[in-house]
């Protein structure tokens, strides 16, 4: 069920662009923050709070959801928005896909061939990893201040060239990491 | 309310094309990242290679607003932050956006990771006026460049003397014969073999 890269590179390309032309180029990693702010307001009130003073018309005592005029703040006063929703819908229609394929196979839904092949069977190393590798990719995607979709794709679409350095940094990283991690093929 | 129906028509249409090229299989990441199965790279390339070839095509013939490009900020962490998120991408076989849809179909380890992001994310707002105070987000240039000079935006240019257009262009054929020239494996595994096995789901 898998597309061929031809066919595949061909869909995700006329995503990519009508993203573009009838929006704004695709990003994701922004929302995480977002669904923290909203958790975070849920458990203290005063994380967001109105503000006339601020462009956005909220504000923060949090730096990072208070820079740029209070914009992440505003967007988790308000989490029915155009990235939040774009997000959600993500998880929709790749839902969806997997349903009319016949879903994931049952050993592939706890981990990949290729951990159990090099790290065996135990779900709970595999959901500590994935944890940690979570945490990573959040962490370094806000450091960058975006992630593979909004720096490798759109960026590099774009010819942004903080998109050809942030591919750089990813691969450069990623591919020793996933080299000396895999030594067992799935 | 129309940029809300937007957005779910665009993003389901990302995250249903995500799952069907095997972004939301790790199996597959983790193939492109030790090079043993490049599907997906040859994929991302053409995707962004045709995206760019269209997008400045269409920026060329007037038919697309040159303010909905949105160019982000070039700085030391831009490099940092990849170099995190490469290892940690390694290890799940799982950035943000396939995370999100590979956890939808139905992937615990995905739902993990997307937890572990969630932790990620909040330690990032937490640790973010030290982050700044660094400087390493404005080092090494700090402002929003691209190859070439684009009409209507305001953005710096590296390259003078040639239209940001024709630039990009020349971009995105080069990403659509590197995509066409790569082959599938690098390391004599067959790829066919796992998108086979992907496709039965055993």
């Amino acid at each position: 069920m898998t597309l061929s890269w031809l066919k595949g590179g061909l869909l995700l390309g006329l995503v990519f662009l009508a993203a573009v032309l009838l929006v704004k180029p695709i990003g994701v990693s922004t929302q995480f923050v977002i669904l923290d702010g909203i958790l975070w307001d849920m458990v203290d009130p005063q994380t967001v709070v109105a503000s006339p003073d601020a462009k956005s018309g909220f504000a923060s005592p949090n730096a990072y959801l208070n820079k740029s005029g209070g914009k992440y703040a505003k967007s988790v006063a308000n989490p029915v928005n155009y990235g939040f929703v774009f997000v959600l819908a993500i998880a929709a229609g790749a839902g969806l896909s997997a349903f009319l394929r016949g879903g994931v196979a049952r050993a592939q839904r706890t981990m990949p061939d290729i951990w159990r092949a090099n790290f065996g069977d135990s779900p709970l190393k595999r959901y500590l990893a994935a944890f940690i590798a979570g945490f990573l990719v959040l962490y370094g995607a806000r450091l960058a201040g975006g992630c593979t979709s909004g720096h490798m794709m759109s960026g590099v679409m774009q010819t942004a060239l903080s998109g050809y350095i942030f591919t750089a940094g990813a691969f450069l990283a990623g591919i020793p990491t996933a080299i000396l991690l895999f030594t067992r093929e799935g | 309310m129309t940029t809300i129906i937007l957005a779910i028509l665009i993003g389901g249409a990302f995250g249903f094309a995500l799952d069907r090229v095997g972004a939301t299989n790790p199996d597959l990441i983790i193939g492109m990242l030790r090079l043993s199965a490049l599907h997906l790279m040859k994929t991302i390339l053409l995707a962004i290679g045709v995206a760019s070839v269209l997008l400045f095509g269409a920026l060329l013939a007037g038919i697309a607003d040159p303010g909905n490009l949105s160019v982000k900020t070039t700085h030391l962490g831009v490099l940092l932050g990849g170099a995190l998120l490469g290892v940690g991408f390694a290890v799940a076989g799982y950035c943000p956006g396939t995370g999100v849809a590979a956890g939808a179909t139905g992937r615990k380890d995905a739902l993990v990771f997307i937890l572990g992001g969630l932790a990620g994310a909040a330690a990032f707002m937490a640790s973010y006026s030290w982050v700044a105070s660094t400087g390493i987000l404005t080092k090494l240039l700090g402002v929003k460049a691209t190859l070439g000079a684009i009409s209507g935006t305001g953005y710096p240019a590296l390259l003078s003397g040639i239209p940001g257009e024709w630039i990009g262009i020349a971009a995105g054929l080069v990403l659509v014969g590197i995509a066409f020239l790569l082959p599938d494996s690098l390391r004599g595994n067959s790829p066919a073999r796992k998108v086979a096995k992907d496709a039965t789901g055993h």
